[in-house]
């Protein structure tokens, strides 16, 4: 596809999505209490968006990614949430 | 339109699943062993399932005209229970002569721990000891780099594992290179929310080239569509790729990777 076809095909949905995380951030932002690790690791991969080289997506996925090699010594449950919340303490 | 289905929790889908699937153009389901959305109790709510599996819904299928096909063991998410899952593995082995066994999988990892990769080698010595194919579960959103290179350096290090025998599953862009390079199969799932789109899948496809993937829809009884493998074949087409790309990636593709099982026949 030329770049001009990429952008009718998948423009509105670009558009679509960028405006639905700024409203989750406003959203996010103007509710009470604090926020957990979810939030910090979100505004940690938007500047990835802005970088020229290919591989964004992957650049994303890696951001939110647990980064570390040891096998955990037990389940903390059964469920992931979508981001690393750091080192178990 | 023609595909293959290589990975979809039937049990959990309603008759109009398999009805819509079958109009889509779906030539043969498979579905690997899995979480139920609960523990089982004992080992004998496995046995149920693995006679559910390989006995009751392929006749359901059957009413449809689908071919049904499975995969057996006990899930990494009731692996952490190391008795329980000693217990469903010594079951194993009576079932894998029924004829729609494909091999073993779903296994994995869910939370990369000690006691799930060590019932993750014990099924790859099953896998091994009975020349079975093997299905890899790849753990969830943050979970899945660690578990993906962990499930790698496992399968690496048996030298009885062929790579071209074994499919690694829910790759995403972070994880789809580190399986290709290491010559094995590839499992791209089509998700609403988690894992990849259609959109996505097909960028993983045309930067990754066509060999060695299977897309899958992965339905289950969480939100998930059973036609996501149609629907990403008509992204395909409208992006222009050509109807014998299409065939080769959701139906030759899985085609030739189970039919290295000499059950895997369809029409
Ligand atoms: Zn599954």
């Amino acid at each position: 596809m030329t770049r001009q076809q990429v952008l009718d095909l998948y423009f509105m949905d670009a558009r679509c999505k960028l405006i639905e995380l700024a409203a989750f951030l406003d959203r996010v932002e103007r509710s009470d209490g604090e926020a957990d690790f979810r939030l910090a690791a979100i505004r940690e991969a938007l500047p990835l968006l802005q970088s020229v080289q290919q591989d964004k997506a992957k650049a994303v996925l890696l951001s939110l990614s647990d980064p570390t090699n040891e096998p955990l010594l037990s389940a903390p449950g059964k469920g992931a949430c979508g981001a690393w919340p750091g080192a178990p303490l | 339109m023609r595909y293959i289905e290589p990975h979809a929790h039937m049990v959990s889908r309603t008759t109009s699943d398999y009805e819509a699937m079958r109009l889509a153009g779906c030539e043969a389901v498979c579905e690997p062993a899995f979480w139920a959305g609960f523990d089982r109790s004992s080992a004998d709510g496995f046995y149920d399932y693995f006679c559910q599996l390989t006995d009751y819904e392929p006749k359901r299928a059957a009413k449809f005209g689908l071919p049904h096909f499975c995969w057996l063991c006990i899930n990494p998410k009731e692996s952490e229970d190391m008795v329980l899952a000693r217990e469903v593995l010594a079951l194993i082995p009576g079932f894998l002569e029924r004829p729609n066994v494909l091999g073993i999988g779903e296994i994995g990892l869910n939370k990369n721990t000690r006691n799930e990769l060590a019932i993750l080698e014990e099924h790859i010595d099953l896998a091994a000891r009975f020349n079975q194919l093997i299905l890899v579960h790849t753990p969830h959103l943050e979970d899945k780099l660690k578990g993906t290179k962990l499930i790698l350096d496992l399968l690496q290090a048996d030298s009885r594992i062929q790579p071209g025998r074994v499919i690694i599953d829910h790759v995403e862009e972070h994880t789809v290179s580190l399986v290709l390079d290491a010559g094995f199969w590839a499992g791209i799932t089509l998700y609403p929310e988690s894992k990849a789109t259609p959109a996505r899948a097909v960028d993983m496809v045309e930067r990754a080239g066509m060999q060695n993937i299977w897309l899958n829809c992965a339905c289950d009884w969480g939100r998930s569509e059973p036609l996501a493998v149609p629907q990403t074949a008509l992204e395909m087409r409208r992006r222009g790729h050509s109807a014998k790309a299409v065939d080769d990636l959701i139906y030759g593709n899985p085609l030739r990777f189970l039919s290295q099982s000499p059950r895997f026949r369809i029409e």
